[in-house]
């Protein structure tokens, strides 16, 4: 069986901190993908893995059926894979708009008037159309974080990658925010996401995992494995009384 | 009226020193990098251009079909073959390799081409000139200037009307991120290189029209280029034109009150301008 991403005993450290222990896990296309943890686990660094961004020491993540070992990061965004950021990365000198068309053309490979239509549609579904000319440096957070997924979907992925991205906004926006990840989803990309807004996550994903000091600890149905007492230990840092 | 001439001449001297600098200013924007041999690159094109002209018995001008796209070809195999495993956090590095190279350059040309100084054959256009108002012009300083303004404007639509600018823009503003969305920075780099010696290319042609050059100018070159783009302020290409013109009045007003003292002047005006504005006169890059 081909999965959609594989991530095969990926194992990498930094020193004697190990940020990745022998990581597997299979997605299906279409999937939506939930990853908790405390603080430090290992979570970006598993984006920055799959990204191409770090090099396993061991092990393999395997995409569309493709190993991706050895190939570069830009190569890997083209073959339809892409993050967005926790801390919001912007071109900051470019515009809104600009930022986007950076995606369609060189990620997507568009050109010309398909290239700027994908923006536009993109910049509209996210909210940003007004911004378009805006230079990105000067964006509030909420706008930085709406550039990140509009840069991420410009590239037209098959794989969304979003780390932490309703972090530190209010109730309504996360709620807005929420709404458009969903749509998102629906149209076929499948997604992996990254998040301490518990409630956020849930209303979107399939299955979570959990994953602590670079380790898969628990893998499953989203309610279950919030309840599971050894989740919330560890996660929660609660001390479930038995 | 003869200080006035001294002005408008050193300001059509200006677009020379702007051609020098625009190729320096643009592989600074986009990668950072500070090319030593940018200067020798110049003569290597007057030196092509001069045996392009030689060989195929053209004038100087339309050896630049020849010499324009092969020092961009040049500059694209030089970039993706060494330079660009020099780049990184440490600036250290890429000074030291294109020093070397500006080496290997001079003491190609030294044994290809000897010391003795060369000049390339334009026949009147070197000496045609036109009456303005009282001022006797040369055209081919008018030529060069407008040469210069044409490559600027040239530069600056496609840094900001292309899709090749956008990213160039982008590999500048944040090369991790933009490996994440797809572009090959080693590429986009070699392409920067590319655009920056075919404007070398241009300012040597017209170097070697103007003046008779040898082997070892390409320093002074390099000097002139580095003011030029420091006056004008890192990043901002009408200010690196505006930072010529400034050179090349200083160098043109100074030669008039005494002639030895043309360069002197220039490097003067140049260092007061950076006591009191160390960041030029129209930063873009700020840091």
């Amino acid at each position: 069986m081909s999965a959609f991403l594989r991530l095969e005993n990926v194992c990498k450290s930094f020193g004697a901190v190990t940020v990745a222990d022998d990581l597997s896990y299979d997605l299906a296309e279409g999937e939506a993908l939930g990853i908790i943890g405390p603080n430090g686990a290992g979570k970006t660094t598993m984006f920055n893995l799959i990204t191409g961004t770090l090099r396993p020491d061991s092990g393999q993540v395997h995409f569309q059926g493709k190993n991706l070992t050895g190939l570069s990061a830009a190569r890997r965004c083209r073959s339809g894979l892409v993050r967005s950021f926790q801390v919001p990365q912007p071109f900051s000198g470019m515009t809104v708009f600009e930022n986007a068309m950076i995606a369609a053309t060189q990620a997507a490979g568009l050109t010309g008037n398909a290239a700027e239509r994908l923006c536009l549609e993109v910049l509209d579904q996210t909210g940003l159309l007004d911004k378009a000319n805006t230079l990105a440096g000067s964006l509030p957070l909420l706008g930085r974080k709406r550039l990140e997924l509009t840069r991420a979907l410009c590239t037209r992925p098959r794989l969304l990658m979003l780390d932490e991205i309703a972090g530190g906004l209010t109730e309504a926006e996360c709620t807005a925010l929420v709404g458009t990840i969903r749509d998102i989803h629906v149209s076929g990309v499948t997604i992996i996401w990254i998040e301490h807004v518990v409630h956020a996550l849930l209303a979107v994903v399939d299955r979570l995992i959990v994953i602590d000091f670079g380790r898969k600890i628990a893998e499953g149905e989203p309610q279950a494995i919030m309840q599971s007492p050894e989740v919330q230990e560890i996660y929660l840092g609660i001390e479930v009384d038995a | 009226m003869e200080w006035f001439n001294a002005v408008v001449q050193g300001a059509l001297l200006g677009g020379l020193y702007a051609l020098f600098a625009a190729g320096l200013s643009l592989i600074f924007g986009v990668m950072r990098l500070v090319n030593i041999a940018h200067g020798d690159l110049i003569v290597l094109a007057a030196y092509l251009g001069l045996s392009v002209t030689l060989v195929l018995g053209i004038h100087p001008l339309l050896a630049l079909i020849v010499v324009v796209p092969a020092m961009a070809v040049a500059g694209y195999i030089l970039q993706r073959g060494i330079l660009n495993q020099t780049l990184g956090q440490d600036l250290l590095p890429p000074l030291l390799v294109t020093f070397g190279l500006s080496v290997i350059i001079q003491n190609a040309l030294l044994e290809i081409y000897t010391a003795d100084p060369q000049k390339m054959n334009a026949g009147l256009l070197e000496t045609a000139s036109v009456s303005l108002g009282g001022l006797s012009l040369g055209v081919l300083p008018l030529l060069t200037f407008a040469v210069a303004v044409l490559v600027i404007a040239g530069l600056q639509w496609t840094f900001y009307r292309t899709a090749l600018g956008r990213a160039f823009r982008a590999v500048s503003d944040n090369q991790d991120i933009a490996q994440l969305m797809g572009l090959n920075r080693h590429h986009i780099f070699g392409l920067s290189m590319a655009l920056a010696l075919a404007v070398t290319a241009i300012a040597g042609i017209l170097l070697g029209i103007r003046t008779s050059f040898d082997p070892s100018i390409g320093g002074g070159r390099l000097i002139f280029g580095f003011e030029a783009v420091i006056i004008g302020g890192l990043g901002n290409l009408w200010g690196t034109l505006a930072g010529g013109v400034i050179l090349g009045v200083a160098q043109t007003i100074g030669a008039k009150i005494d002639p030895g003292w043309q360069i002197l002047s220039g490097h003067l005006v140049f260092l007061i301008i950076l006591a009191v504005r160390p960041n030029g006169l129209f930063p873009r890059i700020s840091g």
